[in-house]
Parts: C-alpha cells; sequence; structure tokens
C-alpha cells in the first residue's frame, strides 16, 4: 500500500492564510495613511477649480490673494516650468489651465496656492478673481461621432474609434435578440482621500513626494516632464494608500504639490476632501450599448452585432483602452463565430472618466449578460443552461481572433456556482432590516418577491495592445537578513504580505523584510488589471529564486556537492539524493546576496483595423447568481445571497481572495442598484457621501464563494489576479434577478426605485 | 470663532439675547457638515450638549402627554421607554443616518434645521405635537404646523430657541415608513407617519413638499367613508392613497423624481394603514 503524507504548507508561506504586515495597524487605526502625513515646517497646498464645465478663462487676478497674510506661493499655468499637461496615453491635460484656453469640465484645476494654514488657503482661493466666457457644454457623446459638437479640444472629440468585423456576416439566427443598454457613471470612493507631501532637495532642482497611487514610475515620468526635471531629480515614496480601484491611475494632485514645494521650497501637503475628490479623479465611464444576438433554435450564438459608446469626459486618461476593453469582450465567455462590433471613445464636457475596477469589461457584460437572459427566454431555455451551451473552452477562438490559451473553466465556474444550496425562503415574519427597506420599514412580508439571476464573465489580465508592463523586485541577503525590496503600489491587495510569502516558501526563511516600496528599484508596473500577484508576484519569485540558486551554489560549493542535487525543504537545504541537511538560516547569517529580476509578460499585438489581433495576455473567468429580494411596488430591493466561483489558477492567501470577492461584489452591488455619479449638463450634482451611496452593511449580501483552482501554467505562481473579476458579472446578476423578480426590462444601471415600479 | 457652553436654559437665553446671531450647536449632525463641507464659518457658537434640562424627558400622566427636550439623542428613541410611549418616534430615530450620527443627533437639532427630509418631523406632525420655544421675552408654546414655514425655514424668532417638544400620548396604533435609495443610512426620499386612533387617522407627509404636509383630505375622507374598528377594504386603501398622493407636492432633484414621490407616499400610507390592523 502506497501511503504518502503531505504535510501542511509552513506558516506564513503561499497557500496559506498568512497575516499582513500592515493588518494589525490598519485595524487599530495606526496605520498612517497619506493623509497622515506632516513634515517640519510645512505648508499646506489647495486648489483653484473651475465651476463651469466649458469656457474660456479671460483672465485670473491672484494680486488680492498675494496680500493675504500667511499667503507663501500661488502658481498657475504660467508657472509650470516643463510641459503644462499631462496623461497617461495622451499628455492632453492641462495641469492649469491658462488665461485664453479652455476649461473643458467643472472642477478643472486653474491655480493652486500654498500657505500656512488650510483656513489661509481657503481664503486665498476666494480672493483669487477668473473671468469666464462661459460655453453650453458639449454633453451628448453621438453629437460628437455626427460631428456635430464644437470641438472641444484640438485632438478631436473622439479619442477612438475601433471595429471589429470576423467570420461571416451574413449569417442570421432562427431566433434574434436585441437591446439598448446604459450604464451610469460609477465612482471608485476609495476610503483613503487623495494626499500628498513634496520636500524640495535643498538646491531645490529635485523634489521628493511622498504619494498614494497606483504606479509610482508612471508618476515619476507625468511629474518630472511637467516640472521640466530630469527623471532622477524626481523621488517617489509610496505613501498609505486607502484603496484605489483605478482612480489612482491618473495624476491628481502630484504635480501641484511638487510645484508648490519647489517654488517656495518649504515641504507642502495636499490633501482633498470628500468633495475635491469627486472632481480630483476620473470615474468609470458611462457607457451606452446596442447589442443583437443570434442564435440557432435551440441557443447557441451564432451572430453578435454591437454598438458601443463610452462617454471618456474632457480629458483621454485611458478612454482608447477602456474601450478596447469593452469591444474585446462583447461576446463574454461564450463562443461566437461571427461578429461586428462599433466602439467609440468620445470627449464630452463631461467629468473625465478612465480607470475602473472592470476596465470597460463591467459595461460590456452587463450588455452580454442581459442579453444572454433575454436569448434564454426567446429559446425557452434555462438561463443557467443557455451559458453552459454556449460557456467558451481553452483553445476557443475570440471575436479578435485570439486564442485564448489561458485556463478556461468558464463550464466548470457556472456548475460550481449552481451546486452552492439557495439562501432559505424569507421566514413568515422576518425582521424588517433583512428585506428590502431595510430601516426604513416600507415593506410586510407579503410585499417581497424572490428572483434569481445569473451573470457570467470573462476578463483580461495585465495590459494590452503591446504594451509591456514588467515589473521589477530585488532580493537581498545581508548579514542573514532577507528583504525585499519592489515599487509595486500596495493599495489594499495585499501585496506586502504575498511578496513575504513567495520569499518563504523559495528561500525556507521565515522572517523577510520589506524595504520602503520607492522609486529607488526599476518600475513594477500598475496596480491594476489584476496584474500584481501574477506580474510582481512573478518578479518577486524570480529575484529569490536567483538568490536561492546561489545560496544553493554557495552550498554546494562548500561541501563539495552536486548543486543539481540540492533543494530547499521547508527551512533546511538538503540533499535529495542523500542524508545531507543543513538550515537556512545557519547557511545565509554570513552571506552577502544581491539579486534584481524583471517579470516581463509574452508581447501582445495592436488590434487591426477589423479589430483582429492578439490584444490581451491572459483571461481569468467568473459565474455569479444572485438571489433578491425585490418589492415592486416601491422598487426596492436587498440583495439576499451572491453565490460565486471564480477561476483562479490557484489560491495562494485564502483570506486575500474572499477579501476581493467579498469587495468585488459589494463593487458591482453599488453599481447594480445605488451607486452613481449624477450628472446634469457637465455638472456633478452628488459629490457627498450623503448622495453618492455606498452599500452599507446592511445592503451587503451574503457571499457564498468556491474557487476553481486550475493551475495556470502561464502565470510565474500558476495563480491568476483575483481583483477584478469579482465586481464585473455580479451587476448582471442582481439585475436579472430583479428582472426575473419583477417581469421588467431594466434596460440601466444603476436600477433607480423609479425603474422597478412606474 | 467663540464658542460658549452654558449648562442651563436660562444661561441659553441670556446668551441669545445678548448675541442672537450666535450659531446653536447640539449634536452637531447639521451643522458640522456645514462647517467641515460647505466652509460656514459661524463667528459665535453657543453648545447646547451641557445643558441638562434639554437632555431629559418627561411623562405629564393627568395631560397625558409627553414631553422631551430638545437635546434628547435619536439613540434614546430608538428603544425602551420612549420607545414603548412614541412607537413611530422609535421607528422614524430608527432611521436616522448611523448609530453614531443617532447618539449625537437630536429632535432639536431636526427642528432648528427644519428639512423637509428631518426623519423626526412627519411624527411631530401627525401626533400635532407642540414645541416649547424659549427667548428673552419668555416662553411660548407653537403647534408643529406652525412652526414649519418652508424649506429650511422655521417660525423661531432671533434669540429664541427650541427647549421641548410635547407630544400625546394617544390611545391607538402609530406608524413610520421611509423610502431611501438603500437599506440604511440615507436621506428620506420620501416618509409617512400614521396614527390611527378610535375615530379617525392622522397621517403626515415628508420629504414630499417645502414643510411636512398633513394629508388632511384623505383624512376626512377616511374618517367619514370608514369604520376605524374595521379593516379597510381594497377601494378604500386605494382611495386612501389616491387622497394622500393628491397632498404630496414633491419635486424631482437628483435623488429622485417627483412622480416617484408622490407614488410612494401613496404606498406607504397605504401599507401603514393596512399595518395599523396587523
Amino acid at each position: 500500500m502506497n501511503v504518502s503524507v503531505v504535510s501542511p504548507p509552513r506558516s506564513g508561506t503561499l497557500g496559506t492564510n498568512a497575516s499582513r504586515p500592515d493588518g494589525v495597524a490598519k485595524v487599530q487605526g495606526g496605520f498612517a495613511f497619506s493623509s497622515d502625513m506632516w513634515a517640519e515646517n510645512m505648508l499646506w497646498g489647495a486648489t483653484l477649480r473651475s465651476p463651469h464645465p466649458f469656457a474660456r478663462i479671460v483672465s485670473i487676478d491672484v494680486s488680492a490673494a498675494w496680500k493675504i497674510n500667511g499667503v507663501e506661493v500661488i502658481v498657475t499655468a504660467d508657472d509650470v516650468p516643463g510641459l503644462n499637461a499631462y496623461g497617461l496615453i495622451v499628455q492632453d491635460q492641462p495641469v492649469f489651465a491658462k488665461v485664453g484656453d479652455l476649461v473643458r469640465y467643472s472642477g478643472e484645476p486653474i491655480a493652486a496656492v500654498a500657505a500656512d494654514h488650510p483656513e489661509t488657503c481657503k481664503r486665498a482661493l476666494e480672493a483669487i478673481k477668473v473671468e469666464y466666457e462661459v460655453f453650453n457644454p458639449v454633453v451628448d457623446p453621438e453629437e460628437c461621432i455626427a460631428g456635430r459638437a464644437p470641438e472641444i479640444h484640438p485632438h478631436g472629440n473622439v479619442y477612438r474609434h475601433q471595429r471589429i468585423v470576423t467570420g461571416d456576416l451574413s449569417v442570421e439566427g432562427d431566433v434574434v435578440v436585441e437591446g439598448d443598454y446604459e450604464i451610469g457613471m460609477q465612482d471608485q470612493a476609495f476610503l483613503g482621500l487623495e494626499a500628498a507631501l513634496a520636500i524640495p532637495d535643498s538646491g531645490g532642482d529635485g523634489v521628493e513626494l511622498y504619494i498614494a497611487t497606483q504606479w509610482l514610475h508612471e508618476d515619476r515620468k507625468q511629474i518630472a516632464a511637467c516640472l521640466g526635471l530630469p527623471e532622477e531629480k524626481v523621488r517617489l515614496v509610496l505613501g498609505g494608500v486607502g484603496g484605489a480601484f483605478g482612480a489612482r491611475e491618473d495624476i491628481s494632485l502630484q504635480v501641484h504639490t511638487c510645484l508648490l514645494a519647489l517654488r517656495t521650497g518649504r515641504p507642502v501637503r495636499i490633501a482633498y476632501g470628500r468633495e475635491e475628490s469627486f472632481y480630483g479623479h476620473v470615474h468609470r465611464h458611462p457607457a451606452r450599448i446596442w447589442m443583437r444576438h443570434h442564435a440557432t433554435r435551440d441557443g447557441r450564438i451564432v451572430k453578435i452585432e454591437s454598438r458601443m459608446v463610452f462617454d471618456g469626459g474632457a480629458y483621454c486618461s485611458t478612454s482608447p483602452a477602456v474601450l478596447i476593453n469593452g469591444i474585446t469582450h462583447t461576446q463574454g465567455p461564450y463562443k461566437c463565430d461571427n461578429a461586428v462590433v462599433d466602439g467609440y471613445a468620445v470627449r464630452t464636457n463631461n467629468p473625465p472618466c478612465g480607470a475602473m475596477r472592470g476596465f470597460g469589461v463591467v459595461q460590456a457584460c452587463y450588455a452580454h449578460e442581459s442579453q444572454m437572459d433575454k436569448l434564454a427566454a426567446a429559446c425557452g431555455i434555462d438561463p443557467v443552461e443557455i451559458r453552459l451551451l454556449n460557456a467558451m473552452e481553452t483553445g476557443d477562438k475570440l471575436i479578435t481572433g485570439q486564442v485564448v490559451n489561458s485556463v478556461a473553466p468558464v463550464e466548470e465556474c457556472i456548475r460550481a456556482t449552481a451546486a452552492i444550496p439557495l439562501p432559505p425562503d424569507l421566514e413568515s415574519d422576518p425582521d424588517f432590516r433583512d428585506i428590502p427597506g431595510g430601516s426604513g420599514r416600507t415593506a410586510d412580508r407579503s410585499h417581497i418577491r424572490r428572483g434569481i439571476g445569473w451573470g457570467v464573465s470573462i476578463k483580461n489580465l495585465m495590459y494590452s495592445e503591446g504594451f509591456d508592463d514588467y515589473s521589477t523586485a530585488r532580493c537581498r541577503i545581508s548579514n542573514g537578513v532577507v528583504s525585499v525590496k519592489f515599487a509595486t503600489a500596495e493599495v489594499g491587495q495585499g501585496f506586502v504580505m504575498l511578496a513575504q510569502q513567495i520569499a518563504r516558501t523559495v528561500l525556507g526563511v521565515d522572517e523577510v523584510l520589506l524595504d520602503t516600496i520607492d522609486t529607488q528599484v526599476g518600475s513594477a508596473g500598475s496596480t491594476s488589471a489584476s496584474r500584481q500577484t501574477w506580474m510582481s508576484g512573478g518578479a518577486v519569485n524570480a529575484a529569490c529564486v536567483a538568490v536561492r540558486d546561489k545560496v544553493l551554489a554557495h552550498v554546494a560549493q562548500y561541501h563539495d556537492m552536486d548543486v543539481a542535487n540540492l533543494a530547499v525543504d521547508g527551512t533546511d537545504i538538503v540533499d535529495t539524493r542523500g542524508s545531507f541537511r543543513v538550515a537556512v538560516a545557519d547557511v545565509i547569517s554570513h552571506l552577502d546576496i544581491d539579486e534584481t529580476a524583471e517579470y516581463h509578460h509574452p508581447p501582445t499585438e495592436d488590434l487591426d483595423e477589423n479589430g483582429q489581433g492578439n490584444c490581451h495576455v491572459a483571461f481569468a473567468f467568473v459565474a455569479h447568481r444572485a438571489v433578491v429580494d425585490v418589492d415592486p411596488e416601491l422598487g426596492l430591493v436587498k440583495v439576499v445571497q451572491v453565490a460565486t466561483a471564480q477561476d483562479v489558477g490557484r489560491v495562494l492567501n485564502p483570506l486575500s481572495c474572499v477579501g476581493q470577492v467579498e469587495g468585488g461584489i459589494a463593487q458591482g452591488l453599488g453599481l447594480a442598484v445605488m451607486e452613481e455619479i449624477v450628472v446634469t449638463n457637465g455638472k456633478v450634482r452628488n459629490p457627498s457621501f450623503t448622495d453618492y451611496l455606498l452599500p452599507t452593511f446592511l445592503d451587503a449580501p451574503d457571499v457564498e464563494a468556491v474557487f476553481i483552482e486550475e493551475f495556470e501554467p502561464k502565470s510565474p505562481l500558476g495563480a491568476k489576479g483575483v481583483g477584478e473579476p469579482p465586481c464585473i458579472s455580479v451587476t448582471p446578476a442582481i439585475a436579472n434577478a430583479i428582472r426575473n423578480a419583477t417581469g421588467r426590462e431594466l434596460p440601466r444601471v444603476p436600477i433607480r426605485p423609479y425603474d422597478v415600479c412606474l | 470663532m467663540s464658542v460658549a457652553i452654558p449648562t442651563s436654559v436660562g444661561e441659553v437665553v441670556d446668551l441669545l439675547s445678548r448675541n442672537p446671531q450666535a450659531t446653536l450647536l447640539a449634536g452637531g449632525t447639521d451643522l458640522m457638515v456645514e462647517v467641515n463641507l460647505h466652509g460656514r464659518r459661524p463667528a459665535d457658537v453657543v453648545a447646547l450638549n451641557r445643558v441638562s434640562e434639554l437632555r431629559s424627558w418627561s411623562v405629564d400622566s393627568s395631560r397625558r402627554t409627553i414631553t422631551i427636550g430638545s437635546g434628547v439623542p435619536y439613540a434614546e428613541m430608538e428603544t425602551g421607554e420612549l420607545a414603548r410611549l412614541l412607537p413611530a418616534l422609535a421607528e422614524a430615530a430608527r432611521t436616522v443616518g448611523s448609530p453614531q450620527i443617532r447618539a449625537a443627533g437630536t429632535l432639536g437639532g431636526n427642528l432648528g434645521t427644519c428639512s423637509p427630509a428631518g426623519d423626526g418631523l412627519p411624527v411631530l406632525a401627525a401626533l400635532d405635537a407642540v414645541i416649547d420655544v424659549v427667548g428673552p421675552n419668555g416662553a411660548r408654546q407653537i403647534r408643529f404646523a406652525d412652526f414649519m414655514v418652508g424649506v429650511k425655514r422655521n417660525a423661531l424668532q432671533p434669540s429664541e430657541f427650541v427647549r421641548s417638544v410635547t407630544l400625546p400620548l394617544v390611545e391607538g396604533w402609530q406608524g413610520y415608513a421611509k423610502v431611501g435609495t438603500r437599506n440604511a443610512m440615507v436621506i428620506a426620499t420620501a416618509s409617512v407617519c400614521l396614527v390611527r386612533t378610535n375615530d379617525r387617522v392622522a397621517v403626515a407627509l415628508g420629504a414630499v413638499g417645502p414643510t411636512i404636509i398633513r394629508a388632511t383630505d384623505a383624512e376626512t375622507w377616511l374618517a367619514a367613508n370608514h369604520t376605524m374598528s374595521s379593516r379597510p377594504n381594497t377601494d378604500t386603501l386605494a382611495e386612501f392613497a389616491r387622497l394622500v398622493r393628491d397632498a404630496s407636492r414633491p419635486i424631482d432633484d437628483h435623488r429622485s423624481t417627483a412622480a416617484y414621490r408622490r407614488h410612494a407616499v401613496g404606498v406607504l400610507a397605504q401599507r401603514l394603514l393596512t399595518r395599523s390592523y396587523s
């Protein structure tokens, strides 16, 4: 009889619930977020913003502000020493709007001040007189596409137009369903507001910036260009980041803070309040999507037609990439050979939009999953069956011509989700907090109807279209101490913990020091696109493996052994062919090793004019089933349970995976039923948490999560990114459940009470 | 900015007599938002939280009334004896903000701010509360219907402030319901308080007009056309809801639409009336 004894993984290594190095401090309130930063002799900075969405600046008069006691400096576009523009893809957004030039959105920066106190800053901003010639804002994307709108920017009003055309377009389905869908503007609504502290070098020819961001090196590149400094004169250190979700990919207060510090020769801190935060960062693109599905009578998709319009707002940010993500995910996780998709991302005078968790796929998924339920109804098939029938598999070809080489366990995700028990029926006399209306006590048991809805999605991982978003990491042993350094932004996802888990596993040590996260090491790419576990995880792994190989070589040489036979086993180094065993700690106590590694994913391609090309690196999949109680007469809802099975490749930290899933589901729920920046004629009407509603604990559902662990061979650790998929298909799953309960079409999210009952 | 911290009602009267422009601070759940978010900078503040008289309540059993000090926080109304005596006020109190807000916010604050969306106000309207107001010329009593005169406007004269609110202890049923776009911690889209006694109902509507609105046509119609001791039938409920809807004067804003608010008060009134018989 063969008995194999598998010992559980060592505490703190990969696969365990390793505790986070920042966990205790965050729970106890001791963690320093970037808004907590302070420096001796520090000044406070503040930003003057345009109240108009579209206007020409006739004049700026700062003379009265200069007279205010305590004001140290006032800067405008004239004071920007380098390029007065920034942007992630094209540099079309001014650091400050300039006299004679346009302001293009309500909230656009015009000037900044530094003073001895926030109150002084406030008075100074009030004393700056700006004269505007106000224009009617351009707010309808269709007007931009049709070329009927005035040109908002010299770069034009269309950021990108891209088609996907594939297969035989003459194919017609026995069954055809279509819909016009609309997705509202969601905010990332991180709790840790934008904040930065800039400390000028004593000679005034350089600056150090402590900043909450998602990508230190990209920030540095853009900041240095605006400041007219070489990149090495701009050093960035990661401040404590309280959430990001895409809202920290773009420049907000970085250049302003550095500029004020360089001009005054003193440390300057800027910290946004909640209202300013709504104006200070980009949001999720509102979108309009038309989709038509053709299928055989038994429900097989034969063709998809779609038109997608993403409103990018006033500046480009990542709009072109968001558009590509949207249109290349039109089919969802389903097979489809024939498709024609027309996609636009346009410029308007609405608030600028860019990255947010899900990055274009959220919008596409809401449309295709709404369509799948329509198709199921039209074919008389169960919503689960129609999804299984069309489920994509590894090796299938996407409408872009790209073959899905990633593990694609779509069917497994759906079946595992379906196997999760449904919640019990609502009891006869439920607590009012457990039913729609919650604390408002609007309903009794007899008013409630329960619905069940499904959503399944595919999400690309890493950056696309030829972008080499590599990651760098450095691993050192010095005096027996292992340390790891990287520039990977820890935004709350837990990479600091994962890096330690990797180092412990590879090197057989328990203690792993983390060096400061800053620009004193190579780029890590952005903490975005579900990429850091794969990319920075790959880099940390490679650096640790390089160090381990040197350790093993040292042992082999010292003991005159064959290095090929040596391996790390737990916290020992062992001879796999003999009895030799030595503790890693003893070996490394007198070693000095320093290795830096880069991890690059395989190259990708641009799309051609027909939208064909291997533009994405890899994919992850997830299924969601939502159970929602609805009060159809008042249009109020309570999401009772969300069951999910997610394709993760390999679980590296179970607790972290569950955290991502629960948080993502809450965020997707927000988009489904309450979260929307309401914009009227270019103006945000709800820039506060009083009126921009996030789910409370009473709104959050029970989450039942299962992880599909099919090792992803392309990933350095076998794991896929876990961050984005949870928030993508949960939105249509909830919408489909409300449709199931009410019979309403509900073509728009967030679904408002009056959409359901009037 | 000066901050006075009086400990008696008399001191408050003195402070306000000398400085009618002074800003009153009770729980601070409205004022601090004004200060922090909207940059309001009051020159002088009179803080009321040390005035113990304002933080107490009492029952007058001979007159069958209860008097609640303007500084009693919502948290105290949610449970216990106050909740037993005034169930509708308890239900309204439970919908106010978060637990932290309810620990600080007061009925006096609701009256001072006088927002049509003030959660406690429909209860005061439905129960015909009397507001006890104190000023340099002594005390006076104002019926709630005369107290709230517009959006965030009340009948207080300069130097006057709210000392307490007196409500009848009614024989019958009372309830409150509030619609918002979130299941907790949300500003009312529409709210209704309904009080049913032997021979009549009182219905007050929140967030559907410049002031809290009493649906008097609905009240009168029901008293004339329905025997209060019996359960209303479907037709009665429908007509009652229609009259309640007609009493509302809602607007479209970024929180909801006028049409939905009008619809919602009808549904809530109908449901509360039904609930009063369950």
